[in-house]
């Protein structure tokens, strides 16, 4: 098969497990209890005002009716308005996917170079003083949720000595506009990932220390940072890439328990003020986005193993 | 009763969470706050941006005065808009943008006169836009929050007589039509207007720039016919959780943040860097009983679970102390206020004895509650305690907290309730009339009703004070609300705020509003 036929192939197998996961999610949004209208008329929730609301938001039709709709507006690339705004829901997800995938990509920007480096630096130190500290703050760091992790560094550095802001407030947003308040959310969010890296770059960089092939390039009198660098470490890199395209689906979870303790208003933020007021087409463009996002990352690396060994890609 | 309080010189090491670094960092901070510089002076200053935090409605957020719903939507429509009336500390009506108004003989007429006021492009209010205002809200097409307030108005039969002048026809007589001008959500926008993108007011602040669930940045408006705002600017930014607001405050993100809970304030009592105001009367706090259906159609019954409520514990443990014990009524230190009656105490034998003639001993009894207000799940486990030892099992039965108020409104027999201030008519009116929309004790009394009726018609004020006291002593005896205590409202300030009012139960004009607020 060639390579455009399996991308084809691959690209409607997508759209299908998009279509899928919203359908999904809008049964599981009507089956919660309650619709946008009662949420609206919260804590004054007189009948007749409820069934108007309800007129008015077009939650009096059936809801496989306003699914079919909400879909074939899909397939035209309108995801609708918000129930509870009347604003485009495309805004809202431009706005929130902002501060998120700026979160997201400086964690990933920052995790590679920080565990690989230190990861390398313990290796290189097996047993020693520097080896066994590393070791013992991973495994220590590990253990500690990311929520509480964040309201621990909140009330230490953001709040007691003041050196840092403990929350994003104030930024709208635009964390870049203000860099400090970067610092404890990334910390947060680089401390698990970090451990579970730095470990495997480390135990794979002792494992292939004293692989055959680096023996043997020592005896040719190969210089040790040479020998580290090119002929050591891209072998213990493997396993350490694997874990990082694990670490990329964990860190989607992660900023959003971030989000929530930082005040960071992302896509995280917007996903449980959708649910909370039972905005509909809110939550259904959050999760098609989440969809598209998911299939398009697994889809690209499907290729690229298709490009690099093509046998097994045709055979899936 | 209401009082601000300062804050006292830091204590160091207020939790012992850290060691001598940390307390060495909190007495400098102490010795910062300290500075006359950082405190707000008695007298308003002109300038600054005051940053207000406040938890918010997300993405969907709307500008919409007509829309408001909760806390920030609130205080942000009084910022831009005004109405013709509002509520005064003790929730009597304040005239606004009206600057008086006055009955025809049999108060189903009423001549409002409107002051010299302007939007905020310059152009005038009118009677025009108070007209367009009402149409809008009372729209029958529409589901605004005071149109229930405002359906009383006879928008046909109205007119502007001039620009300054408009006579409202109501479909009935009624002596306390004022209520009704200073109903939440009853904002006077431009003539014409439906959209707010970028709402035009004749508040004392004039739209910047919106971020729906981020910010909101407002400016001074120099024209307001109450006088300008100290401040240059305003600005609302949005916090859900209540410690991410003090903790934005402690951080200097914020200059004031509102609604926080007793824990916080006792937490910070010693922290030169945080001011904590208590608006006393703010929230009523109460159990729902549905005297509509058993087992609470029982008087007997109804009497017993008034006085085996311990009000003292119920205020110590769920608010913190933060509140007053609660005597079975609505609007304490409000206008009308029955606070002739005695208040009730515990009386566990005679509880005991009424539980019995009711044949109720052992009965099992659900109470609805939700973390959908602050303390209501603890009030159920308090209260299922207080009610154990007379005999009662009283089950907590925790429900959705985005549907809760629809959920107890006509399901259940017992259930966590809480009001916010408003005129104790409007209470009666809203919630214990027989065509209340929203009767939550299902409590329906053709004589209630009459009684209430007959007061509202009458321009006799000495007897519709008297009215509403035999209402209220009714309600007092046999009555669906065991009203336990009320909540006083916290906000925590920054001590470069001056000017906050501590007399001003939430949602009164003075609670959560900036124009008459300074900094430094």
């Amino acid at each position: 098969m060639s390579l455009p036929r399996y991308a084809a192939r691959r690209a409607l197998v997508g759209a299908g497990q998009v279509v899928g996961v919203a359908t999904v999610v809008f049964v599981l949004t009507e089956a919660l209890p309650g619709d946008a209208a009662v949420v609206i008329a919260g804590d004054q929730p007189d009948p007749a005002r409820i069934a108007l609301l309800r007129e008015q938001l077009d939650l009096d039709r059936p809801a496989w009716h306003r699914y079919l709709d909400w879909l074939a507006d899909l397939a035209g690339g309108d995801l609708g308005v918000s129930l509870v705004s009347q604003r485009p829901v495309a805004g809202v997800l431009a706005a929130g996917a902002a501060p998120t995938v700026l979160l997201a990509a400086a964690t990933l920007l920052l995790l590679v170079p920080l565990s690989v480096g230190l990861g390398t630096l313990a290796a290189r130190r097996e047993g020693g003083r520097l080896d066994r500290a590393l070791s013992a703050a991973a495994v220590g760091l590990y253990a500690v949720p990311e929520f509480a992790l964040a309201l621990l560094l909140v009330a230490v550095f953001g709040v007691r000595l003041a050196w840092l802001p403990p929350t994003a407030v104030g930024t709208g947003g635009d964390l870049l506009s203000r860099p400090a308040v970067l610092v404890l959310p990334l910390a947060v969010l680089l401390a698990r990932p970090f451990c579970s890296l730095s470990r495997l770059t480390r135990a794979g960089m002792v494992e292939a220390m004293r692989a055959e092939h680096v023996a043997h390039a020592r005896r040719l009198g190969v210089p040790e940072p040479r020998l580290w660098l090119v002929h050591a470490l891209p072998n213990a890199l493997a396993p350490v890439a694997q874990q990082l395209a694990r670490t990329t689906d964990w860190l989607l979870g992660g900023v959003i328990v971030v989000e929530a303790v930082f005040v960071v208003p992302g896509l995280g933020t917007a996903l449980v003020d959708a649910v909370t007021a039972r905005d509909v087409p809110t939550v259904q463009g959050l999760c098609v986005l989440v969809a598209v996002t998911t299939v398009t990352v697994n889809l690209a690396a499907d290729l690229v193993a298709f490009r690099l060994a093509p046998r097994a890609g045709a055979a899936t | 009763m209401t009082s601000v309080i300062p804050a006292p010189a830091a204590r160091l090491t207020r939790r012992g969470l850290l060691g001598g670094a940390a307390a060495a960092s909190a007495t400098l901070l102490a010795g910062c706050g300290d500075r006359p510089a950082d405190t707000a002076s008695d007298r308003p200053r002109r300038g600054g941006r005051l940053r207000a935090v406040f938890a918010g409605g997300g993405a969907q957020e709307t500008l919409d005065p007509h829309l408001a719903n909760l806390f920030n939507e609130a205080s942000r429509a009084k910022a831009m808009f005004d109405k013709l009336a509002d509520y005064g500390p003790d929730v009597s009506i304040r005239p606004r943008l009206a600057s008086g108004w006055e009955p025809n003989a049999d108060l189903t007429r009423w001549r409002v006169t409107l002051r010299e006021a302007t939007f905020h492009d310059g152009r005038p209010v009118r009677a025009a836009d108070v007209l367009h205002s009402y149409a809008r809200i009372t729209d029958p097409k529409r589901a605004f929050r005071a149109r229930a307030s405002l359906e009383l108005i006879d928008l046909r039969g109205s007119r502007a007589v001039d620009d300054r002048t408009v006579e409202l026809a109501l479909r009935r007589p009624f002596a306390e039509f004022p209520n009704v001008l200073a109903a939440f959500g009853a904002y006077v926008v431009p003539e014409g207007v439906d959209a707010f993108d970028r709402p035009v007011g004749s508040g004392p602040f004039a739209f910047g720039a919106f971020q729906p669930g981020r910010s909101l940045l407002l400016r001074r408006y120099a024209d307001h016919w109450d006088g300008a705002p100290y401040l240059d600017e305003l600005e609302y930014l949005v916090a859900n959780d209540e410690s991410a607001r003090i903790n934005a405050l402690l951080g200097g993100q914020a200059d004031y943040a509102h609604d926080v809970t007793p824990t916080t304030a006792r937490t910070y009592a010693g922290d030169a860097r945080v001011r904590i105001t208590r608006m006393a009367n703010s929230t009523m706090q109460a159990l729902a009983m549905k005297v509509d259906r058993p087992p609470f159609d029982n008087r007997d019954l109804r009497e017993a679970m008034f006085l085996l409520a311990d009000r003292r514990q119920l205020v110590d443990t769920v608010l913190s102390g933060a509140g007053q014990v609660g005597n079975d009524l609505f609007g304490r230190g409000y206008q009308h206020y029955a606070d002739g009656i005695a208040q009730r105490v515990p009386d566990l034998d005679r509880a005991r004895f009424l539980v019995d003639r009711a044949g109720a001993r052992g009965l099992r009894i659900p109470l609805d509650t939700a973390p959908v207000a602050s303390g209501f799940v603890e009030t159920a486990s308090v209260f299922a305690e207080q009610a154990r030892q007379v005999g009662l099992t009283v089950e907590a039965r925790s429900g959705n907290k985005d549907t809760y108020w629809k959920d107890i409104l006509t399901g259940g027999v017992l259930a966590c309730y809480r009001s916010g201030a408003m005129p104790i008519e409007t209470h009666i009116s809203q919630r214990l009339l027989s065509t209340s929309t929203t009767n939550a004790t299902g409590w329906r009394r053709p004589d209630f009703d009459a009684r209430y009726a007959r007061a509202v018609s009458s321009a006799d004020e000495r007897a519709r004070r008297q009215a509403y006291g035999d209402m209220q002593r009714v309600l007092h005896a046999e009555g669906g609300f065991l009203v336990w205590g009320f909540a006083d409202f916290l906000v925590a300030t920054s001590p470069r705020v001056g000017g906050v009012s501590a007399a001003a139960p939430a949602n009164t004009l003075d609670w959560a509003r900036f124009d008459k607020v300074w900094l430094g």
